[in-house]
């Protein structure tokens, strides 16, 4: 099974944030096991992590507190 | 912005009798119209009985999770100056060892950007900056890194490392607390400021079981220095105890929780091995009684104060690990924990929280850990570990 891009699962994971957003609140290890779901054996914790990074890094999703952490959308993508 | 003062009665009470008093240190600031709010929101909470803040939010610096702490205000019209007062957190050097320099930084830094109020030091061990605006975030993040300054943590991420003085300024240190604490600091950057578990995670670092961290209580994973062999007698000082008047029958034999001193008048003994280094003795005998030579750190799980549920006290795990450069034990124990709980724990669950729902049996298997007698309080008592049906037939044989 070949490796799935980095690049590519951050954008399935800015999908499902914006798709849940005001509906659902997504920690970090929610979006991790819905992207190994959809990815299967080619996607992994650490590819997931990197993504995370690559989405909070680029300002695309900002973390929030709401008494645990969450990962949304900054308020300007939703403005 | 507010130019209002606020007759504060009840905060006044506070500033009388001989003790420091944190009001007449927040009105040394009350120039500032953030801090003169403060005092006024304080005073009406005191009038009311009620607390006028609410926490969280979407505040932060770029790229972290952590280190930012949104606090507003309930009463935002009626103080506008305080709508927003958020919460820094800075990680402290190892064992908060400063020069007076990088205090004027810091302190310079905040009399700029903020109210000018600190907190040294949070329970989390970090230095807290209290009362900033949102604009005033990414300011201060970027002059505290410009002096070399990093945020620590908050939220669900591994919270700032802390550690006891340790071996800088303590002969009971049995490991280096200070080299511990930095290097796993290093290690876990991406952990610390980007939360991704299911909550808080603790690590504090104490020398030896006085525990100066108070690990024990607050700790997810407590890393308590200790010894494998017998506790060091020198028995000339012992006797000098005796004869400036110490009783030791009284204040050491009878006092040791588990009954293995014993003392002729002439020689100390102690049997080590039903020793719980509780150090009552050590503490009382400075001079005289000295931790083994064969020296290391315990490792405890567990610990949470009542937030979400009950308080409980972390639990032996490793009852003895070498605590030496690059820590690769402690490391490899630390990610086997939180790649299962990380996983499988619930939200807001704290590891000690988790271990009680899934049983120590099964978090042992998963981390690769083998029971222990020192995970278990008493004989018969712990409900959590089973042995093999093959064990126990062994056994009955």
């Amino acid at each position: 099974m070949s490796e799935i891009a980095v690049a590519q699962v951050a954008e399935a994971m800015y999908d499902l944030v914006k798709s849940t957003h005001g509906k659902k609140n997504l920690k970090p290890m929610d979006l991790t096991k819905a992207m190994i779901e959809q990815f299967g054996e080619g996607c992994d914790k650490q590819i997931c992590k990197q993504a995370i990074r690559e989405l909070i890094d680029s300002g695309r999703c900002i973390y929030s507190y709401v008494g645990g952490s969450y990962i949304t959308l900054p308020p300007t993508a939703t403005a | 912005m507010s130019e209002k003062k606020y007759e504060t009665p009840l905060l006044d009470e506070l500033e009388k009798g001989p003790w420091p008093s944190f009001i007449r240190e927040i009105k040394q600031e009350a120039e500032r119209p953030m801090v003169r709010d403060l005092l006024g929101v304080l005073e009406r909470s005191y009038e009311e009985h009620i607390g006028h803040w609410k926490h969280g939010g979407l505040v932060g610096v770029m790229g972290y999770g952590g280190g930012v702490i949104g606090r507003y205000s309930d009463l935002p019209e009626e103080f506008p100056d305080v709508s927003e007062f958020h919460t820094f957190r800075v990680n402290q050097p190892a064992g908060w060892f400063y020069t007076s320099g990088a205090l004027r930084d810091l302190c310079d830094i905040w009399d700029k950007h903020g109210s000018g109020l600190t907190n040294m030091h949070g329970s989390t061990g970090d230095i807290v900056f209290l009362g900033g605006k949102t604009t005033s975030i990414e300011p201060v993040f970027a002059d505290l890194t410009e002096k070399g300054w990093d945020l620590g943590g908050s939220g669900s991420d591994m919270r700032t490392p802390s550690c006891c003085a340790g071996p800088a300024r303590c002969e009971w240190a049995n490991y280096d607390t200070l080299n511990a604490c930095h290097e796993i600091t290093q290690a876990y950057q991406d952990e610390l400021h980007r939360p991704a578990f299911p909550y808080k995670f603790k690590l504090k670092f104490a020398g030896c079981p006085n525990d100066c961290v108070a690990s024990v209580a607050r700790a997810d994973m407590s890393i308590i220095g200790t010894w494998k062999d017998e506790i060091q007698i020198d028995q000339e000082q012992v006797r000098a105890y005796a004869a400036r008047g110490m009783d030791i029958e009284r204040e050491i034999v009878e006092l040791c929780p588990c009954d293995c001193i014993s003392w002729d008048g002439q020689a100390m003994e102690i049997a080590d091995g039903e020793c719980v280094k509780c150090m009552h003795c050590i503490n009382h005998m400075p001079k005289a009684l000295r931790p083994g030579k064969e020296r290391g750190a315990a490792i405890l799980i567990g610990a949470k104060a009542p937030i979400v549920g009950g308080a409980l006290l972390s639990s032996v795990f490793v009852p003895f690990l070498e605590m030496t450069p690059p820590y690769s034990d402690l490391r490899e124990l630390i990610e086997a924990i939180w790649d299962f709980w990380g996983e499988h724990g619930k939200n807001r669950e704290r590891v000690g929280e988790f271990i009680q729902r899934v049983g120590l049996g099964k978090f042992l298997e998963q981390i690769g850990l083998d029971p222990v007698p020192e995970m278990i309080a008493h004989p018969r008592s712990n409900p959590y570990i089973f042995f093999d049906d093959e064990i126990v037939a062994g056994a009955e044989a």
